[in-house]
């Protein structure tokens, strides 16, 4: 129990991720993609006549599910396999954070920046709203996410997934190092 | 819907159409195109979630989840993220190579099929923009989720900007560079 509630090292969870590719293939000839659920919340709640969300959501119901069982999975570990300790940072970027009042690692998001009191700050409406519709914009734009590109479209050896995680990487290079200092200091 | 072409050999004009009118909605799309016939009482999809759990107790347990550790990822202060997506990328390959070699069935006794990915720009353009939302929020579509799950409640307006930004892009789709 106490092996499970500290955290996890990395390649225990990439061992989990790289099985779900063939579990949902094999499961029910499913491909792991998250960010589709995006478009089908859109094809269900306000398709609007748009074209691109005319479409039976109904058939891609398995993937709600799949993000149900992730929101119930986060719930179980950040509660009965909680780890009490703060979440370690390296120096430097802590040295960095401090800089910008960030100094609480108690939760898995900074909650001096991502909280409903910050939401009403010019920085933490950027970083939520904006933060967000870029996410939501640019995977469905890049025609899939992480998920859907860096780990089953990579998984299949497909080229233009390589092409989309290249500038996925290229976007959060260039954000963190060079924009999001910023941001922070807002 | 997107099967209809398959049913019937289409004539060169039908391919044409389908290929400028319909700006290949299919090729662009996550959804799956290799439709299963079978139909299944609801509960089937409960198998889905029992992965989705596994999947969102590692993602927490992990920090994968964690906008510190995606800070780190991109200011090369750790290993952590590249280690889990390097591992994860390899494990997956071998098993898509497995079932390719050995034509594994799914528990329906299903043909797996695979779809290739067609190049655009959008792969370019949305990449990086998805890329610099990546490092805001600390989160792709996946974590958005956890995080929710972990407690960060807030996030939820999160997820809304993003459905919101998907659907804006749903709207412009035809008008914005491929």
């Amino acid at each position: 129990m106490e092996l499970l509630s500290k955290p996890w090292p990395w390649w225990a969870a990439g061992i989990i991720i790289g099985l779900i590719v063939p579990a949902l293939l094999i499961l029910g000839n499913k491909h792991f993609g998250l960010s589709a659920n995006l478009r089908h919340a859109c094809a269900a709640c306000f398709p609007a006549n748009v074209k691109f969300f005319k479409y039976e959501w109904k058939k891609e119901v398995w993937n709600f599910f799949f993000v149900g069982g992730i929101i119930a999975g986060a719930i179980i570990a950040s509660t009965l396999l909680a780890n009490p300790e703060p979440v370690k940072v390296v120096p430097e970027l802590a040295a960095e954070l401090q800089t910008y009042g960030i100094t609480d690692y108690s939760g898995m998001v900074p909650n001096q920046l991502i909280s409903w009191e910050s939401l009403f700050s010019l920085r933490g409406f950027i970083m939520l709203v904006l933060g967000g519709f870029l996410v939501g914009f640019g995977s469905r734009y890049a025609g899939g996410c992480t998920s859907g590109h860096s780990i089953m479209g990579l998984s299949d050896l497909q080229w233009p997934s390589l092409v989309a995680t290249i500038f996925f990487m290229v976007g959060g290079f260039i954000m963190a190092n060079l924009i999001l200092p910023h941001i922070l200091m807002l | 819907m997107f099967n209809v072409q398959e049913f019937h050999s289409p004539s060169p004009e039908e391919i044409a159409a389908a290929n400028n009118t319909d700006f290949e909605v299919r090729s662009l799309d996550t959804m799956c195109v290799n439709e299963s016939q079978l139909q299944h009482p609801w509960w089937y999809n409960l198998k889905y979630a029992a992965v989705g759990l596994l999947f969102g107790i590692a993602f927490v347990k992990a920090e994968i989840v964690s906008w510190f550790r995606i800070q780190e990822m991109f200011r090369l202060q750790s290993f952590h993220m590249y280690g889990v997506i390097g591992t994860g990328v390899v494990l997956g390959a071998i098993s898509v190579w497995l079932i390719k070699r050995f034509k594994v069935k799914t528990i329906y006794g299903e043909q797996i099929e695979f779809h290739p990915k067609k190049f655009n720009r959008g792969q370019i353009f949305g990449g990086t923009i998805f890329g610099l939302g990546w490092a805001m929020t600390g989160a792709c579509p996946g974590p958005l989720f956890a995080q929710i799950g972990s407690g960060a409640f807030v996030i939820g307006v999160t997820l809304l900007s993003a459905i919101g930004g998907t659907w804006l892009y749903g709207y412009f789709r035809e008008r914005l560079p491929h």
